[in-house]
């Protein structure tokens, strides 16, 4: 077995006892990266040199004793995570040779803490997708089935934690892009209470719904990942203030006593019947070892793809308005500036974004704004006051992750509203700011991997955690795909 | 207010929006120093710059900044508001969009009195809100202008400088009231020490809304938006010119449109822009990146009780102090200094009316002269009390006291050792004179003689002889006068 197989805390194990060198292990995951980045293109950018010295740097701080628990880890960014020095393009022809300078405060807290970042993974362009199609730099491709998307948008994460080209990853969750690629790759992906990882250098595709989050091979890895990165940053006015809730105490205090609610309106109808058939065994598997299914209905959630598809390309057609070739990246010709601007952002954005962007730009428009976005705002308080009043019920909501398992790729390119589809049951969480996980749950019969979802109210990661867990134990961690299959 | 013309009587109708620069030490929502003038795109970050992934944090100061000037305009400090987004693509515009506030502004409904021609009004203040500055476009090529340039420059030391909006209501109908209005504002910003609000640099800036309606019309007529006044005057001449450029216009059948319209100081007429206005829809949401601010009674108590004498009721104490009207109006806006020498000489037994006087006309006028402030002579209030004394004690004229001010600004000294170095104390002791020029009529009962049959020219041959026997300290007024009495 190489080193790039272990799980973080296997790893860890292994750098502190000195069995493994932070080296030797950088070098193994580099090696897997380049064995199966041909097949896969989970990375945008490998930084190799960055890598090594960041792993002899490792090296040093554990034989000097003051290895935290990521000092070593390599690990696998999100390209709308913003690295100082390192080209950072959010997959679009846009920020194509932008190097920032600057790091965003996540990425500057995993550098404190000794991770070795491996590079910059793939996405759909500014996290616009759930399949990872619409990079303007190529599709990322499932290495459970390599004619299959791994799912999106963070689909180069996922990608990178289930071979082993990084012991974890970061993506960014604003309407699935951590969860949905997580079920499809057979890997734990978590969400965060928004607020609770800072967003600065983030480059933002709906402010009020982004929120970064962790990609494991296990609930003690994500839980690790997160800690890692949580906290208030003051450079984020919309960062929790509080103090970040501790997990660790009740991780492993099991699914007894649990309270499991069954949502009317997430329960999974329309959803592929494997994935239903795998969510209900899980839910059995709960109550058999002790949990409370108990039956909710939040009315306001029944509709949340068209809420969100209001309100995300609302914020993104502001967030993305600064993309104008004055300052950096892209910048077309123009006798104008505004001939400039114009020509710059159609060469610049993928059909997708400047769809998302259209749709946003009309949601906010005088005389549509009530109708729309104002409407769409309206039916996400009523969401919350939903969650709010079915937690008074239940400690945790599970769900299934996706309807599906992963797609063909090129299978719902040309159909927008089937793919935005692909998020229904994710959706719910970032309306609500609340966190939620995605744990494997086995496989369907072709032997892709399903996901299982849980969620939790705003601050509620103690309970997430310990509940996620529980489903880990009860159906066994993800198995990897088979490399020989993905290996050039 | 009312305007007649050649077709009948009109009501120009004006508002005013003014945009005020706050001199805070950091911009709006980042670290960075306010210093326009600095190097071009020194004082710069990723959040102002607009790089991808940085956030706004708000700047509290000039939220405390803002419910000052709208505790001062009266205005309601609103308890719960947010900031929008106001969207639209420029090059000064880094974002693509302006942090600003729409529907939930800091301040709103307060109010701002003023008087032109000893006539006063009140303008209401519908609202000032807080948003961000914008980067300065610099058109690089022939003579700078916009439309022959080959390159544009962009600098960004102004891009995110607190920005206040006052809005003040259709209250004002002519080009005086507009001035008065920015004038009477400008000081209660000053007074209020948020801002330099230097007109010529831009950190105070103002566009005129003129409309014209037939009088007794309830309806408002279009409104035309007038920019590019860069003074006082220009606001006054602007909003003149654009008056009777749309009763002109409407007399010769014309229609008037919404549009914005540039001053052109040079040929004193607006001139429309090429714009597609009228559809500009800036698309306001509330700013997802910010959370909503609380401004309850308990945060906005001690901004209040904190704020200073404002100089319109600066003056109207002064006034009650005896002040005549124009005294009142310069001293009560004028300079801290000028007002602490006022203050304390009127506090330690001087004639507020006597006091004032000399510091709004013989002290102004002596620093202008000299080209120096106020800060950098020894003029004390003890030295204006002792002059005070000097002149209500007759040892010296009002002409002499002027003199001896002057001495004491250059720092000579104090008054009286002042007015006795230069010989300036007078004999106006009617009494001391009298005697005087008894003795002289009786020397010269012929001249007296001829003086009291009318000869008016002798008067000057006593005079001199006064001068000559008390060695030029007799006032020689007096002496007229007593000659006069004699006759
Ligand atoms: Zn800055």
């Amino acid at each position: 077995m190489s080193a790039a197989d272990l799980s973080i805390g296997g790893a860890r194990a292994a750098l502190d006892a000195g069995d493994l060198s932070a080296v030797e292990l950088a070098d193994a995951v580099l090696d897997r990266a380049s064995a199966t980045e041909a097949q896969l293109h989970a990375y945008l950018l490998i930084d190799h040199e960055g890598a090594r010295a960041a792993a002899v740097a490792a090296d040093e701080a554990i034989a000097a004793g003051t290895a935290g628990p990521l000092t070593g880890i390599p690990i696998a960014l999100k390209d709308n995570m913003v690295t100082e020095g390192v080209e950072t393009t959010c997959a679009s022809q846009i920020l194509a040779g932008w190097e920032p300078p600057y790091d965003g405060t996540a990425v500057a807290k995993l550098k404190q803490s000794g991770a070795v970042i491996v590079g910059k993974t793939n996405l759909d362009e500014f996290a616009m997708g759930s399949s990872t199609e619409n990079s303007a730099f190529g599709t990322s491709r499932n290495p459970w089935d390599t004619d299959r998307v791994p799912g999106g948008s963070s689909g180069g994460s996922a990608v990178s934690v289930a071979v082993g080209s990084a012991l974890g990853a970061f993506g960014s969750d604003t309407g699935g892009s951590i969860r949905q690629p997580a079920a499809l790759t057979g890997t734990v992906g978590f969400k965060p209470t928004y607020g609770l990882v800072s967003r600065y250098g983030l480059i933002a595709f709906a402010s009020s719904l982004d929120q970064i989050g962790p990609f494991a091979r296990d609930v003690d890895d994500a839980l690790t990942l997160f800690e890692a990165v949580a906290g208030h940053d003051p450079m984020d006015s919309t960062s929790w203030d509080g103090a970040v809730p501790d997990a660790r105490p009740t991780l492993d205090a099991g699914p007894e006593g649990l309270r499991v609610g069954v949502v009317e309106e997430m329960n999974g109808e329309g959803a592929d019947p494997q994935v239903l058939a795998r969510y209900r065994e899980v839910l059995s598997a709960l109550e058999s070892a002790g949990a409370t299914l108990v039956d909710v209905s939040m009315p306001s959630i029944a509709h949340p793809v068209s809420t969100y598809y209001l309100i995300a390309p609302a914020e993104a057609s502001a967030n993305l308005a600064r993309f104008d070739g004055i300052r950096y990246g892209h910048r077309a010709d123009g006798e104008t500036v505004e001939e400039l601007m114009a020509r710059t952002r159609g060469e610049g954005f993928g059909p997708e974004v400047i769809r998302r962007i259209l749709l946003g730009t009309y949601a906010l428009s005088a005389g549509y704004y009530d109708a729309f976005y104002g409407q769409a705002q309206k039916v996400r308080t009523l969401a919350i006051q939903d969650f709010e009043r079915a937690y008074e019920q239940v400690d945790v909501i599970a769900a299934p992750t996706s309807p599906t398992t992963a797609f063909k790729i090129g299978e719902r390119s040309e159909n927008p509203l089937a793919m935005y589809l692909s998020d229904v049951f994710t959706i719910p969480s970032n309306l609500s700011g609340h966190p939620a996980i995605s744990v494997p749950a086995g496989t369907d019969d072709a032997g892709l991997p399903i996901g299982f979802q849980l969620l939790a109210p705003a601050l509620g990661e103690p309970v997430l955690f310990r509940a996620a867990k529980a489903v880990e134990s009860l159906m066994g961690v993800s198995a990897r795909p088979r490399l020989e299959e993905v290996a050039g | 207010m009312i305007v007649e013309s050649a077709s009948g009587r009109w009501e120009p109708v004006i508002g005013i929006e003014v945009h005020v620069e706050l001199e805070t030490k950091s911009k709006m929502f980042c670290g960075c120093t306010v210093d326009t003038e600095a190097e071009p795109n020194t004082n710069v970050c990723p959040v102002c710059l607009a790089l991808p992934g940085a956030l706004p944090v708000i700047n509290e100061r000039a939220i405390e900044w803002i419910a000052r000037i709208g505790l001062a305009l009266g205005c309601t400090v609103t308890p719960d508001t947010v900031f929008s987004r106001k969207n639209y693509f420029y090059a000064d515009i880094p974002k693509g969009y302006q942090i600003s506030q729409f529907d939930l502004p800091v301040c709103a409904d307060g109010h701002l009195d003023i008087e032109v021609d000893g006539v006063a009004s009140r303008v209401g203040i519908e609202r000032a809100h807080m948003e961000e500055d914008t980067a300065k476009s610099q058109h690089a090529g022939d003579g700078g202008r916009i439309h022959t340039a080959t390159s544009t420059l962009v600098d960004f030391n102004r891009a995110g400088v607190p920005l206040v909006e006052i809005v003040s209501r259709p209250d004002m109908h002519t080009g005086a009231q507009a001035r008065a209005y920015a004038q009477a504002l400008r000081q209660v910003v000053l007074a209020l020490d948020v801002s330099d609000a230097k007109l010529e640099e831009g950190s105070m800036r103002f566009d005129a809304n003129v409309s014209v309606r037939p009088e007794g019309e309830p309806e408002l007529g279009t409104k035309v938006e007038v920019k590019n006044m860069n003074s006082f005057r220009s606001l006054e001449r602007a909003v003149d010119h654009e008056i009777s450029r749309q009763i002109a216009h409407i007399e010769s059948g014309g229609t008037v449109i919404q549009e914005t319209r540039h001053w052109d100081e040079a040929d004193g007429r607006t001139h429309g822009m090429r714009t597609k206005e009228g559809s500009s829809d800036y698309r306001y949401f509330t700013e997802p990146d910010l959370p909503p601010m609380h401004l309850d009674e308990d945060w906005v108590a001690p901004i209040r009780a904190a704020l200073p004498e404002l100089p319109e009721a600066r003056a109207a104490r002064y006034r009650q102090m005896g002040l005549e009207a124009g005294a009142a109006d310069v001293l009560a806006p004028a300079s801290p200094r000028a007002r602490e020498l006022f203050e304390s000489a009127v506090g330690a037994g001087g004639d507020p009316r006597q006091v004032a006087n000399w510091l709004v006309q013989d002290v102004t006028a002596w620093l202008r002269k000299a080209d120096t402030d106020l800060e950098a002579t020894p003029l004390s209030a003890g030295h204006l009390v002792e002059l005070g004394r000097l002149v209500d004690d007759g040892k010296l004229s009002s002409s002499a006291a002027v003199m001896v001010l002057g001495h004491v600004l250059a720092g000579d000294g104090a008054p009286a050792g002042v007015a006795e170095a230069n010989d300036l104390i007078q004999i106006s002791d009617a009494g001391a004179l009298e005697s005087a020029i008894d003795e002289i009529i009786a020397a010269n009962p012929e001249e007296w003689e001829r003086y009291v049959g009318g000869e008016q020219k002798l008067t000057g041959f006593f005079v001199g002889q006064v001068m000559r026997v008390t060695q030029g300290k007799a006032d020689p007024k007096l002496v007229s006068q007593i000659l006069r009495d004699k006759a």
